[in-house]
């Protein structure tokens, strides 16, 4: 039996004679095991991730109804590109655009550097019980859906008994309807988001910070660098490369990153200010069944997208490189 | 990873206990650690009013909305959630079948995924990770996604809990760079002693990566857990409603009883603020529970995708 296995083996790997044919039934053959695994994965793959894309035909066509089902979308007739130009005409465009780049704006300026700074705070920190406390209660909100931070959310926000407006009330000052109010909305969900992301995207950070050699800060302690000098001289330069990494990365996620926490957090009254296109694409496509009209949208913002993460990744292998300090 | 770190911390302080304090650096750590101490009371803030005001009447609620322990305790909320009938407890059932069903088929399929691709002699291995690593960058999208499921007959179906996000692309990379640092001579050894690429994965591999697929599987789970876009998606049947698109629909509705209970008792009608925040502590609590014991796995997770990616 072995040697039968061996001699199989060897001879797929070592017959350089064989026609191509035979060549490709023999490696068939030496991985067959390898194959048959391989199988569903590749099924389920073709059939949930690729099939869809496929059907994103369904955009440049004038898809009615929804009693065809998926198979419908490819006897649907051929309309070309006008479910793109009259979203471009509409004022969703522009809205969108700019909601959903604003948004993942405001996530870089606020609370990407909120975890580096919390990172590097944690890091100050001496008593080892307390770090771990803090670490521990800060990963918390990561466990949480959107579902329950737009709940709790809701109710602290609350006009009528929510925290901070009866603290509002107490300074006497008018309440405020933060979840409904074009001005007040975004930064409820750049806050909301600082607070979910904040202890775990600091994970990254505090262990680039443990690996840095300790030698550095010795030297400076004797010469007498404060604190904060020895921070911004020593420890944020450690960490610039993982730093400008997760900055990429963030920046590559700006079309997609906000679905959840939009959607549950949002209504009719914000929409001008939160509406992004994945919440867009939700109530044209499943609420209003515009199926084509709002796959073509999906699909725009799929192509921007895949664009700027090639555009990242780009930058990325540059930096791997060297090519970029 | 937490030996490296506490060699650090140990490090410093020895260097650090070496030298005196500056009357700077003391002022420093008090403000960092009640800077600390704050964070700590804003993370844990919002869980203790929702807790108090699931036990809380209307009335005090109105009168003392800073009051953080009520006087009096009411649970008739808790009674109507976990009352028999109840949809919540319904959805509760199903959501822990999805965890336990839907994480047992991620790992399998992943791990078998993560297996081939993770074997260098196997020809066609680059071509399937560029094809898995692609869904991640560019996707069909939701309107041809629900379309597909819709015709699969994926309607009303628990499947569809399951099959569709059957493999995460990002966590099959991860799977797949850990079996690759196993030693190659391992899965040779066992090939000449006639092992099958099945044994070798379910027998060799696997029991080698507890770590890794303990993390991956927390991943997953905490995902299924906190699903609720597919059964809002694809469940038009309230039974077979998760327990996050269940607290959803009962956070924005106004009548909450109907939802909740399948046949509501009279006797028992607590106000609907009351049964909000009740559903919201009984939906998050589980959870609340396990992650600070299994924080370790998911901080190695976290480190590996980030630095692999």
């Amino acid at each position: 039996m072995l040697r039968k296995r061996l001699r199989e083996n060897a001879s797929v790997v070592l017959d350089p004679r064989g026609t191509v044919w035979e060549r490709v039934r023999a490696s068939i053959v030496k991985h067959r095991f390898l194959h048959l695994m391989i199988l569903p994965c590749l099924i389920w793959m073709l059939l949930f991730k690729y099939t869809p894309m496929v059907g994103l035909v369904i955009a440049f066509k004038n898809y009615r109804g929804n009693t065809t089902g998926f198979a419908g979308i490819f006897q649907a007739p051929w309309i070309g590109l006008r479910n793109f130009e009259s979203f471009f005409h509409s004022i969703y465009f522009g809205r969108l655009m700019g909601n959903t780049l604003m948004l993942s704006l405001l996530r870089l300026l606020f609370s990407f550097p909120a975890a580096i700074l919390f990172a590097l705070m944690l890091n100050e920190i001496r008593s080892i019980h307390l770090k771990k406390i803090v670490q521990t209660v800060s990963y918390m909100p990561h466990f949480l859906s959107w579902v329950v931070i737009a709940a709790l959310t809701t109710t602290l926000l609350s006009p009528d008994s929510g925290t901070i407006n009866s603290l509002l009330t107490l300074f006497h000052h008018e309440k405020i309807f933060f979840m409904a109010s074009e001005k007040w909305f975004r930064p409820v969900l750049v806050i909301t988001g600082t607070w979910q992301s904040i202890g775990w995207g600091s994970i990254v950070y505090l262990a680039a910070i443990a690996g840095l050699p300790q030698e550095q800060y010795e030297s400076a302690c004797l010469d007498g660098a404060s604190k904060i000098q020895q921070i911004w001289h020593i420890t944020l330069p450690g960490i610039k490369e993982i730093i400008a990494i997760m900055l990429i990365m963030q920046v590559g996620r700006a079309m997609t990153d906000n679905f959840e926490q939009v959607f549950n957090m949002y209504s009719p009254a914000v929409y001008k200010v939160s509406d992004i296109f994945d919440t867009y694409v939700y109530r044209a496509g499943i609420t209003d069944a515009n199926f084509s009209y709002s796959a073509a949208v999906g699909l725009f913002k799929a192509v921007c997208s895949l664009l700027l993460v090639l555009g990242t990744n780009q930058i990325t292998k540059k930096l791997d490189a060297g090519g970029l300090w | 990873m937490t030996s490296t770190v506490s060699r650090a911390v140990k490090k410093t302080r020895a260097g650090r206990g070496a030298i005196r304090q500056t009357r700077g650096e003391r002022i420093f750590d008090v403000f960092n650690v009640i800077f600390m101490l704050l964070m700590c009371a804003v993370f844990v803030y919002p869980l203790l009013v929702v807790v108090s005001r699931s036990v809380m009447t209307d009335a005090e609620r109105v009168a003392r909305p800073l009051a953080l322990i009520p006087q009096t305790f009411n649970w008739s909320a808790y009674q109507m959630i976990l009352s028999k009938n109840s949809n919540l407890l319904n959805s509760y059932w199903i959501t822990i079948e999805r965890t336990v069903f839907g994480t047992f088929v991620n790992l399998l399929l992943t791990s078998m995924f993560a297996y081939v691709i993770s074997r260098k002699e196997y020809p066609p291995r680059k071509t399937l990770t560029f094809m898995l690593a692609f869904t991640m960058w560019f996707e069909g999208g939701l309107i041809p996604t629900y379309l597909l499921n819709q015709s699969l007959g994926l309607v009303n179906n628990l499947l569809v809990y399951i099959l569709p996000m059957a493999i995460s692309p990002w966590n099959c990379l991860i799977l797949r760079n850990f079996f690759m640092t196993l030693p190659n001579s391992l899965i040779e050894s066992a090939k000449i002693d006639g092992a099958s690429e099945g044994t070798i994965l379910f027998r060799i591999v696997l029991p080698l990566s507890k770590a890794a697929l303990a993390t991956v599987g927390l991943f997953y789970a905490v995902g299924h857990w906190n699903a609720w876009f597919d059964a809002m998606l694809y469940m038009t049947n309230n039974k077979l409603w998760t327990l996050q698109y269940i607290l959803r629909q009962i956070v924005a509705s106004a009548n909450t009883s109907d939802l909740v209970a399948a046949s509501t008792d009279a006797s028992i009608n607590p106000p609907t603020e009351m049964v909000r925040m009740a559903s919201t502590v009984v939906a998050t609590v589980p959870i609340l529970c396990v992650y600070p014991f299994l924080q370790k796995y998911f901080v190695k997770g976290m480190l590996i995708g980030s630095i692999k990616g």
